[in-house]
């Protein structure tokens, strides 16, 4: 049976490579002069993975349970040792925890060469912020923008507390403008024992960010849920304070692959 | 032996591949018999978000929509030819039926309601729990459900094969005569996405062609969030942008229930325990038409959903929070006084669009 079909199977895979390929005009492989960087982003609680529902507490103490976090990272730039910068065109990542897929992105057309610097900024800057309809990470309908506001949500996180006297609390981050400026911009040092991303065009490092929710509320403005449980809902001054706390260490590197 | 049997199959086997070598090439037999489909635009409404993208292999056409109106009307989808889609997505109820829960062939009831369809070229979540993210695909679930029209689409198939009009509608919207699923749904999802509401006189003042009364004006400023010094009903978290529907693959629980809850609705989909009881918002607009409410009609007027929304909600661990801290009431609770609810159900009365429920193109074709 084996030997009956084989050269007809083998025939098979032939012509449909022939039938394939017949209308490509150019089978020329173009030339990979760039490289890339993969993200994979970890939401976690001090040392334990985020889960919707499931009961943690602030570094005060404070017990809760998120029903919702989102965030959106952008202006991603890297620094290589001699101080040169690359800096990502149209970089937009929209981070859902409702979103698996989401927490994973890559950016890709990067020269290739040893980066030991990364910064991004927590926010929409203010050039985008007010450029009315876009797609993709800024599309309006992301459940990130403040139609009464036309701004964006820079961050959201909701949840549940038997601290606060709602039994929950709504804590949404905007705002680009003094005085009420809730745009942070974070340099991430690269973790112990890696000296650089290596980015060439055959290897792409992946880099595992955490981002920790306690530090929301802990920092220059300690936050307690039995007395902050909203935030104004626009630019005001205790969006700010939460950026202020994030922008001081809610994200870090925790390790990277550098490609093999 | 060997020889024989492999060039037996060799000989179909290569004609096969000049065939699809071939197909590079519009075959002039079967091209010919069909002019390509007029293509068709939708325009975006003012204020309206970007439309979701087109799918590549089913752009809108004249003849595309022309028969997927047909067919969206066509009874021999359903096994015993008494359903149509247009049963239970009326034009007048803005392709709604009236019912608390929907009625499929024979009487049988489905455990929700039917959806209003409008602006669904802007949509990319479909049905109460977003089961599908393409109009293409998610026809196929009416048709063939046991409790909806209850026929394999293959059966409606060669329905359509066997009448004397249907393939040659199918030939000039999709260049064949032969009648596939595939054309079927692609038709279907063509004709609802020209189901464009933005005709309403909310809208017409947006447009600064007439004004809205001051009532009105009011209900819309009470659809917002709250502030220490304005009220506000919390609407627009999940009725937002100008289409006034839920965010893009985003599903809520709205306090309707505790667990555990009876229709598991997004968590029926994701398996995840956390999304049970959640759902789509639905679009606010032409809400006036669509009673009763919520996915298993449990609310029969806007009185009644303002009444839940504002006295109402159930703390169940999932609940989303906007509706239980709001700077209304120290409580928490949204807690409307019977004139603000009298006000923003006035607001909700100008998202009607009497353009969008007498559009002859809209309409059953063969009524």
């Amino acid at each position: 049976m084996l030997f009956r079909t084989l050269p007809a199977a083998l025939a098979t895979l032939l012509l449909g490579a022939i039938s394939l390929t017949a209308c490509d005009d150019d089978d020329q492989p173009a030339t990979v002069t760039t490289g890339k960087l993969n993200f994979e982003l970890e939401n976690v609680v001090g040392a334990q993975s985020l889960a919707f529902g499931t009961p943690y507490a602030t570094l005060a103490g404070d017990p809760f349970s998120v029903t919702k976090f989102s965030y959106i990272l952008s202006n991603f730039k890297l620094t290589k040792a001699d101080g040169s910068v690359w800096a990502e065109p149209e970089s937009y990542h929209l981070i859902k925890q409702s979103d698996a897929g989401s927490r994973n992105f890559t950016i890709a057309d990067i020269p290739p060469g040893d980066y030991t610097g990364l910064t991004f900024t927590i926010g929409v800057d203010a050039a985008r912020n007010t450029a009315g309809a876009q797609t993709g990470a800024l599309a309006q309908d992301n459940d990130m923008y403040w139609d009464w506001n036309s701004g964006y949500i820079f961050l959201k996180l909701e949840g549940t507390s038997t601290q606060s006297r709602t039994g929950v609390f709504t804590y949404h981050v905007g705002g680009f403008k003094d005085p009420y400026n809730s745009l942070r911009t974070v340099a991430l040092p690269l973790p112990a024992g890696v000296t650089a991303l290596q980015v060439s065009t055959t290897k792409t490092p992946e880099l595992h960010l955490k981002a920790d929710v306690q530090r929301l509320f802990a920092g220059r403005y300690p936050v307690r849920l039995a007395q902050m449980i909203t935030t104004g809902h626009g630019a005001d001054s205790s969006a700010v304070k939460l950026a202020i706390n994030y922008a001081a260490g809610m994200f870090r590197i925790d390790h990277v692959h550098n490609g093999d | 032996m060997l020889h024989t049997v492999t060039l037996r199959r060799l000989i179909p086997l290569a004609a096969a591949g000049a065939l699809l070598v071939a197909a590079c090439k519009p075959d002039k037999d079967v091209e010919d018999a069909f002019p390509a489909p007029t293509p068709l635009t939708l325009a975006n409404p003012q204020g309206f978000p970007a439309m979701a993208s087109m799918p590549a292999d089913n752009p809108l056409t004249e003849e595309g929509v022309a028969l997927g109106r047909m067919l969206f009307y066509e009874k021999k989808l359903s096994s015993d030819g008494t359903l149509s889609c247009g049963s239970c997505h009326q034009q007048s109820k803005a392709f709604t039926d009236g019912r608390a829960r929907a009625l499929g062939v024979g009487g049988r009831q489905h455990a929700r309601g039917s959806m209003a369809l409008m602006n669904l070229a802007w949509a990319q979540d479909f049905t109460w729990d977003g089961s599908h993210t393409q109009l293409e695909q998610q026809a196929r679930v009416p048709l063939e459900n046991p409790l909806e029209m209850n026929q394999p689409l293959a059966a409606g198939v060669a329905k359509l094969q066997q009448t004397g009009n249907y393939p040659k509608l199918f030939g000039r919207a999709f260049g064949s005569a032969k009648i596939t699923e595939e054309n079927v749904l692609k038709a279907l999802a063509q004709f609802q996405r020209t189901l464009v509401s933005s005709n309403s006189r909310y809208d017409k003042a947006l447009r600064f062609e007439r004004s809205l009364s001051s009532t009105e004006r009011q209900g819309k400023q009470l659809l917002g969030h709250a502030t220490s010094f304005v009220r506000g009903a919390e609407c627009v978290h999940c009725h937002d942008t100008e289409l006034f529907v839920g965010p893009k693959h985003t599903f809520f629980n709205n306090g309707l229930g505790l667990p555990p809850f009876t229709d598991p609705g997004r968590g029926g989909i994701t398996g995840v325990a956390f999304d049970r009881g959640m759902f789509k918002a639905p679009s606010l607009r032409n809400v006036a038409l669509t009673a009763p409410y919520m996915h298993d009609g449990r609310l029969r007027t806007l009185e009644e959903v303002l009444d839940h929304y504002s006295e109402h909600v159930q703390a169940s661990p999932n609940v989303d929070p906007q509706l239980l801290n709001s700077p209304n009431d120290p409580s928490g609770r949204i807690l409307l006084t019977p004139l603000e609810k009298q006000k923003i159900i006035a607001f909700l009365h100008t998202l009607t669009d009497s353009t969008f429920i007498t559009d002859p193109r809209f309409s059953d074709p063969n009524p």
